[in-house]
């Protein structure tokens, strides 16, 4: 027998995902639909004998093809012909609920009714009859619960049988169709036409529902009482703070962070030992003892390092989504987040910019319009990523000794204010035309289903891990080259190697800013290619063996560099040198991730070079102001 | 301070106080219309205002079962009345 495709569709929030994790477990294989970047999650699994193929087709309120996740359902519905479609309706809120059910019917698309949280609706006073739903539409109803291997089953069970064979709109149905038809046909004007649908189908759900559905007084509404706390008055502020606080310390202080030093430190006093030794007992040439062990062990180490931290910060984010709590965080920081040209709904890319651009600049699709989305892409490189702060850190300790988290700290703001600056610019000048919106659903608070936050967590730091890993592999690779050979072969003279070359290429444009020597060059050059490489560039030139990319062994290395290094700033240029780094062009992982979710190379160009020259100009103002003002 | 319109009687959802109840009559053109209308704000649906952000804006309602949060200036063209 061949494959039985099945289709999950229903609104946000209604746990259709978790029902997809519980149906297909890990045998799910997640792409692109093509041409936009929402993801496509198909799934797999077997029962009764059957093949059955899963897809879980993005969550809509409605199918007017008016954004791309809209466009998706109702293409891949009509195009594709799934062999059984199944709405997953929030049993809590049917009404909203069986609007997107209706479109479906009214596209003779035969579905399998799912109300899903059946436990949720009973705890909110709700009764639902599913056998009088399932006349008043002619479909059949089943009833689950999310997370619960009972639910599943029967889901499974329903697809291998035959139920779905003898489905027929009811005649309810039948004359609702007919009438929207009769409107569609008349002769009002097309926006009149639809509000006028719109309306009949709403009339519809309040008959439905008045016929299927019986509401008692609801037990106690938690999330109500929760949002009193947490989405009103003066505490609502505070306790965001505290909660981000709280995600901030979790992945980079107490879970993330000593992940990360024990994997740093198996890599270097574990990993680099047994491949050095193992490097020397099969005596290979040195050149390819040095390409495995400087470049390529070293290259990568520093960015595999910081994996056990950016899944821990995905953990706690996914976490926190799946509870209900960033739809609050939204409404709580619209006010603010519209003052700077963004909406709510743009804060939380930006707090995940604060740790790594690419999760950040993915996590802007999650808003409403083009032009949110776009501001907010383009001004996530201002942040400092955790990859930043190593130069950060480095630069106070070497010249800002007695300040050192002052200077840093101010360096997190400078970002933070370019990133506003930016945004109001932005938002003034090249989109000044697009309107923004915020419009959100405020979802029941839940307890997340675990198996849903860790799927989620895998998809999106295995994309960290692999695009990192590409890209830092052959980076690594380049930059050994490029500080051992030039043009004429290999060179124990790094003045005379090639990254000297483009370094001073690069340090032309910085004669008036105190940092024109092709050291600083040079990094600035490999600075874009990853960030982390800025200290690891001026290691390697400077002549320290194994300088530390973490900001906590800053201090450490700072005195090993402090000597050949303090010659080539002064603390005036160096701080130019550390505003430059902290503003200028993202890097390469970012810029293709740019590429990925804006689909233009335009965007991809402009974020680049915009960046580089606000990096330019404030690096100018900050050096020369200062001299004014007589410091050196 | 009311804003100076012609009617004083057409009041918006903006103005609807917390823990008020109020009954859609009709929404202004405006480029939510049709999406706040699919969502379910037609004539006739009862909407209870339940809370505003902190610092005002936007403000959370609840209609038909759900929570939703919109911003004072597209609440002002959803025109309410009273309910019984």
């Amino acid at each position: 027998m061949s494959t039985l495709s099945v289709a999950l569709t229903g609104n946000p929030n209604t746990g259709k995902s978790t029902i997809f994790n519980e149906l297909t477990g890990a045998r799910q294989k997640i792409g692109n639909w093509p041409g936009v970047t929402v993801d496509k999650k198909m799934g797999y699994v077997s029962h009764d004998n059957r093949a059955i193929s899963i897809v879980d087709l993005p969550g809509t309120y409605s199918i007017n093809a008016r954004s791309p996740e809209e466009q998706i359902v109702i293409d891949y519905l009509l195009n594709e012909g799934p062999d059984i479609v199944v709405d997953v309706v929030d049993s809590s809120n049917i009404e909203r609920n069986l609007f997107l059910t209706l479109q479906l019917l009214e596209h003779r698309i035969p579905v399998l009714i799912d109300l899903n949280m059946m436990d949720e609706a009973a705890a909110h006073g709700l009764k639902i009859s599913s056998k009088k739903l399932s006349e008043a539409l002619g479909m059949p109803v089943v009833e689950t619960v999310g997370r619960s291997n009972k639910s599943t089953r029967k889901l499974l069970d329903i697809f291998t049988s035959t139920v779905m064979n003898n489905y027929k709109n009811s005649e309810l149905i039948e004359n609702h169709i007919k009438t929207v038809e009769a409107v569609r046909t008349g002769d009002l004007n097309d926006e009149l036409k639809e509000e006028k649908i719109i309306s009949l189908r709403y009339e519809l759900i309040d008959k439905i529902s008045a016929d299927v559905l019986v509401r008692n007084d609801p037990k106690k509404n938690f999330s109500e009482h929760l949002d009193r706390i947490l989405a009103n008055g003066f505490l609502a502020l505070p306790l965001l703070l505290v909660i981000l606080y709280l995600v901030f310390s979790i992945s980079f202080t107490w879970v993330g962070k000593p992940l990360q030093d024990a994997l740093g430190d198996f890599i270097s006093d574990t990993l680099s030992p047994w491949v050095a030794g193992g490097l020397e007992s099969l005596q290979v040439a040195p050149w390819l003892d040095s390409l495995i062990s400087d470049g390529i062990i070293n290259g990568m180490g520093s960015v595999i390092a910081f994996v056990p931290l950016i899944f821990t910060l995905f953990f706690c984010l996914s976490f926190l989504d799946g509870t209900g709590y960033m739809a609050r965080i939204a409404f709580v920081m619209d006010p603010i987040m519209r003052r700077a040209g963004l909406t709510g709904k743009g804060i939380m890319p930006l707090v995940m910019g604060f740790g790594c651009g690419v999760p950040a600049i993915m996590g802007a699709r999650a808003l409403d319009s083009e032009k949110d989305r776009l501001i907010s892409i383009l001004i996530t490189p201002f942040l400092t990523c955790s990859a930043k702060l190593p130069i950060m850190a480095l630069f106070a300790a070497m010249f800002f000794p007695d300040n050192a988290v002052n200077v840093v700290f101010s360096m997190y703001i400078a970002g933070l204010v370019m990133a506003i600056v930016m945004a109001k610019v932005l938002s003034f000048t090249t989109f000044k035309n697009e309107r923004s919106s915020f419009f959100l659903e405020l979802p029941p608070y839940r307890m997340p289903d675990m198996k849903t936050v860790l799927l989620e967590t895998w998809d999106k730091g295995k994309g960290y891990l692999i695009k990192a890993g590409t890209i830092i592999f052959s980076m690594s690779i380049l930059i050994w080259f490029l500080s051992n050979y030039n043009l004429s072969g290999p060179t124990e003279d790094m003045d005379q190697s090639l990254l000297a070359s483009v370094g001073s290429a690069m340090s032309a444009l910085f004669t008036l800013h105190g940092f024109s020597s092709w050291e600083s060059g040079a990094a600035i050059v490999t600075g874009i290619l990853a960030k982390e490489s800025v200290v690891s560039t001026m290691g390697i030139i400077y002549g320290v063996s194994g300088v530390s990319t973490e900001a906590s062994d800053a201090a450490e290395t700072a005195s090993q560099l402090i000597g050949s290094m303090g010659g080539a700033f002064t603390a005036l240029s160096a701080l130019s040198f550390m505003i430059f780094s902290q503003l200028y062009t993202p890097c390469v992982t970012a810029l293709g991730t740019i590429k990925k979710e804006t689909g233009k190379w335009k965007w991809v160009a402009f974020a680049a070079l915009y960046t580089f020259a606000a990096a330019w100009i404030v690096s100018l103002l900050v050096y020369q102001g200062g001299k004014l003002l007589g410091f050196d | 301070m009311m804003a100076v319109v012609v009617g004083q009687d057409k009041m918006t959802l903006n103005r609807v106080h917390a823990g008020s109840s109020v009954k859609v009559e009709y929404l202004e053109t405006s480029p939510l219309k049709e999406r706040l209308m699919s969502m379910g704000l037609v004539p006739g649906t009862i909407i209870k205002v339940l809370r505003s952000a902190p610092l005002g804006d936007p403000m959370a309602i609840s209609v038909r079962s759900y929570n939703l949060a919109l911003r004072l200036n597209d609440a002002e063209k959803i025109v309410v009345s009273p309910t019984a």
